[in-house]
C-alpha cells in the first residue's frame, strides 16, 4: 500500500464549504507573469484560429468568389497568382475557394461530432461510474465494445453502413468518441465517489442526483474539457482522414483530406497544394487545442495560481 | 495485494466474454447492414443467376439472418474467418501475412511515442511556467495538431525527396535485412507515433501538476522529503492512473492511424488490407480485419485495466 493516497483527511479543494486554497508556495513573480502572458495569449492565439476558421467557413460563399469545384486545364498545378492567390490544383481549380469551402465542411462535422459524443457519453458515463453493479457492468460493456474498435476503422464501418455525405460522417465520428467520453467521465466519477466529502453529502441526506451532478460531476469538467477539445481536433482529422483514404466525402467537393490526398501524386512537383491543405487543418486542430487548453486553465480551480 | 489484482483480473476476463459477444454482433453488423447486395458487388449486376446463386450459397446469404450470424460465430470461434473474394484465400492467411508489419509499426510508434511522452510531460510539470515547459508543450500540440497524413507526407518530401536519407516509402522484413527494414520503419513510426507523443505529454503534464497541488505533496515536501521522491514516488505514481486509461486508448488510436500511416507509406499491413476491402468489397477480409484488430485492443484493454488496479490499490476493495 502506498502512503500516497489522496483521501487522508482533508477536504478536497473542490469540495462544498471549502474556500479556494491560497497559494502558500510564494512563487517568482516572474514565473506567476510568464504563466498568464502564456496562458492568456495561448488561449486568445486559439480562439482567434478557431474563429477564424468559422468565420471562413460560414461566410465562405461572400469570401471567395471562385468555384470550388471549376476546373481550368489552361492553369494546372499554377503557383500563387493574382486569379488565385494560393494557386491551383491539378485541375486547374482554385486552392483557396476549396480550402475556404473545406473549412466550412471541417468546423460543421467536427462540431456536430463533439456534441453528439458528450450529449450521450457523459450521462452514460456518470451512471455507469455512479450507480456501479449491474447498470456500470452492461453500459460499459457496450462502451467497451465500441471502444475495443479503432475509432477510424469504425467510423470507415459506420460511414460504409450510412453511405457516404456529411451527415453520415458527423453521425460516425460522434458515436466514435462516445464512449471515450463516458469512459473518461466514469474513471472521475468512480475515483471521487469514495472521497469524503462524497460521503458528507450522503452523510447529510443529500439525494444521489444532486450529490452526483453537484458535487461529483464538477471534478469531470476540467478532464472533459481537455478530452473534448482533442475530441475536436481529432473530429476534424477523422473526416480529413476518411476523405484522405477515399471513402469520406466524395470529390469533387472540397474536402481538406481529399485535397491532401490528391496532391500526394504531385508533392515533388507542386509543392503548394500539399502544404496549403495541411497548414490548414493543422492550423485549425492548433486552435481548438489551444482554446481547450486556456479553457481549462480558467476553469479548473485547482490550477489557478 | 497478489490474490485481490488475480480476482479483479479473473473478473474481467469473464466480464471480457459478454463484451466479445456485443463486439462480434457489431462487427457482423456492419458487413451485414452495408446497403446494396454484396453479389452484385463481387459479381457485377449482368452476373449469370447460377453464378449468383453459388456465391449466395458460398456466403450463406439465403439462409436467414440470425443462421447467418449463429453459423458465422460458430466458424469464428474455430478461427475460420471465410475466404476473401479476390485473392481466393483465407482471409486468416492473408491477416497472418500483414499482421507482422502492422505490430511492428504500433509498437514503433508507441515506443518512441513513450520515450519521448514521459521525459517531457513530467519535466513541463515540475519547471512549471519556464521556457522549457513552453518548449515541451507547443511541442506537444504540433504534437497532436498535426494530422499524420500531413506529417507524413511533409517528412517524405523533407527526408526521402530533398534530403535523400531515407526511403520514402515500402516495407523490408526485419528476417531479411535489419538495417533496411529499421530505415523504412522511421518515418513511419515516427509519422505514426508523433500525435501519441503529444497526447500523452499533455496527459502526464496535466495529471502530474493536479497531483502536485493536493495536500499529501505538501506534506510530504514539509516534512522534508526529496523532491524527486515527492514528485515520481508519491505524485507521479497517483497521476499514471488516468495516464495508463489514456494508454489503451492511445493503442486503439494507434491501430486506426496505422490505416493511414500504412496507406502514405505503402506499408503492407493489415490497415491496407482494410482499406482495400471495403474499396474491393472484400467483406469476409473486412470482417476479419475488424474482428481481429478489435479482439488485439479487447487484449490490451484487459492488461490496461489490470494494471489500473496494480496502480490504484482504491479500486481493489469495491
Amino acid at each position: 500500500m502506498s502512503s500516497s493516497t489522496r483521501a487522508s483527511g482533508s477536504p478536497e479543494p473542490g469540495a462544498p464549504g471549502a474556500p479556494p486554497e491560497a497559494p502558500t508556495e510564494a512563487r517568482p513573480a516572474r514565473a506567476r507573469a510568464l504563466g498568464r502572458l502564456r496562458r492568456s495569449r495561448l488561449a486568445l492565439v486559439g480562439l482567434a484560429i478557431v474563429g477564424l476558421t468559422a468565420v471562413v467557413g460560414l461566410v465562405a460563399p461572400l469570401f471567395v468568389t471562385a468555384d470550388p469545384v471549376a476546373m481550368d486545364f489552361g492553369a494546372l498545378l499554377k503557383g500563387p497568382s493574382r486569379a488565385h492567390p494560393l494557386g491551383t490544383d491539378q485541375f486547374g481549380r482554385d486552392v483557396l475557394a476549396r480550402l475556404v469551402w473545406g473549412a466550412r465542411l471541417s468546423v460543421s462535422i467536427g462540431a456536430a461530432a463533439v456534441a453528439l459524443a458528450l450529449a450521450v457519453g457523459v450521462p452514460i458515463g456518470a451512471l455507469s461510474g455512479y450507480a456501479g453493479g449491474i447498470v456500470d457492468n452492461v453500459l460499459m460493456r457496450c462502451m467497451d465494445a465500441l471502444l475495443a474498435f479503432p475509432a477510424l476503422l469504425l467510423a470507415l464501418g459506420l460511414v460504409a453502413i450510412m453511405g457516404p455525405g456529411s451527415t453520415s460522417t458527423m453521425l460516425a465520428i460522434g458515436i466514435v468518441y462516445t464512449p471515450g467520453v463516458a469512459r473518461l467521465t466514469r474513471g472521475v466519477v468512480l475515483a471521487e465517489r469514495p472521497q469524503e466529502y462524497v460521503q458528507a453529502a450522503h452523510a447529510l441526506g443529500q439525494r444521489d442526483g444532486w450529490v452526483l451532478l453537484r458535487h461529483i460531476m464538477p471534478n469531470c469538467v476540467s478532464a472533459l474539457l481537455v478530452q473534448a477539445s482533442v475530441n475536436f481536433a481529432n473530429a476534424m482529422v477523422i473526416e480529413a482522414g476518411l476523405s484522405f483514404l477515399g471513402i469520406g466525402t466524395p470529390p469533387p467537393t472540397a474536402s481538406w483530406g481529399l485535397m491532401l490526398n490528391e496532391a500526394r501524386a504531385f508533392m515533388s512537383s507542386a509543392l503548394h497544394v500539399a502544404i496549403v491543405p495541411g497548414v490548414a487543418i493543422s492550423l485549425a486542430v492548433l486552435g481548438w487545442n489551444l482554446l481547450g487548453d486556456g479553457l481549462r486553465d480558467a476553469l479548473d480551480p485547482r490550477l489557478t495560481d | 495485494m497478489t490474490s485481490g489484482v488475480l480476482t479483479y483480473l479473473g473478473g474481467r476476463l469473464l466480464g471480457a466474454i459478454p463484451m466479445l459477444f456485443l463486439m462480434s454482433l457489431v462487427v457482423f453488423a456492419v458487413v451485414y447492414l452495408i446497403p446494396g447486395d454484396p453479389v452484385d458487388a463481387m459479381l457485377g449486376q449482368d452476373a449469370e443467376q447460377s453464378a449468383r446463386d453459388a456465391l449466395r450459397r458460398e456466403l450463406g446469404l439465403d439462409r436467414p439472418l440470425w443462421r447467418q450470424y449463429v453459423g458465422w460465430l460458430g466458424r469464428v470461434a474455430q478461427g475460420d474467418l471465410g475466404r476473401s473474394i479476390r485473392a481466393q484465400q483465407p482471409v486468416r492467411d492473408l491477416i497472418a501475412e500483414k499482421l507482422p508489419a502492422t505490430l511492428l509499426l504500433t509498437t514503433s510508434a508507441a515506443v518512441i511515442a513513450l520515450l519521448i511522452a514521459f521525459p517531457a510531460g513530467i519535466v513541463a510539470a515540475v519547471k512549471r511556467n519556464t521556457f522549457v515547459d513552453l518548449l515541451a508543450m507547443v511541442g506537444a500540440l504540433l504534437g497532436v495538431s498535426i494530422p499524420s497524413f500531413w506529417s507524413g507526407i511533409m517528412l517524405i518530401i523533407v527526408f526521402a525527396l530533398t534530403l535523400g536519407w531515407l526511403p520514402a516509402m515500402g516495407y523490408v522484413r526485419p528476417s531479411t535485412d535489419p538495417l533496411a527494414a529499421l530505415r523504412h520503419l522511421i518515418l513511419p513510426a515516427l509519422t505514426l507515433g508523433s500525435v501519441m507523443a503529444g497526447s500523452v505529454t499533455r496527459q502526464v503534464r496535466a495529471q502530474l501538476l493536479q497531483e502536485l497541488s493536493r495536500d499529501y505533496v505538501r506534506t510530504a515536501r514539509s516534512k522534508g522529503l526529496w523532491e524527486p521522491v515527492v514528485v515520481v514516488g508519491h505524485a507521479l505514481r497517483n497521476s499514471l492512473i488516468p495516464a495508463v486509461t489514456v494508454l489503451g486508448v492511445q493503442f486503439s488510436v494507434l491501430l486506426g492511424g496505422a490505416v493511414i500511416t500504412e496507406q502514405i507509406f505503402a506499408w503492407p499491413g493489415v490497415g491496407q488490407l482494410a482499406v482495400n476491402a471495403i474499396v474491393n468489397r472484400d467483406y469476409p477480409v473486412l470482417q476479419g480485419v475488424i474482428l481481429t484488430v478489435a479482439l488485439l485492443v479487447t487484449l490490451v484493454n484487459l492488461a490496461v485495466d489490470t494494471l489500473y488496479v496494480v496502480l490504484d490499490p482504491r479500486l481493489r476493495i469495491s
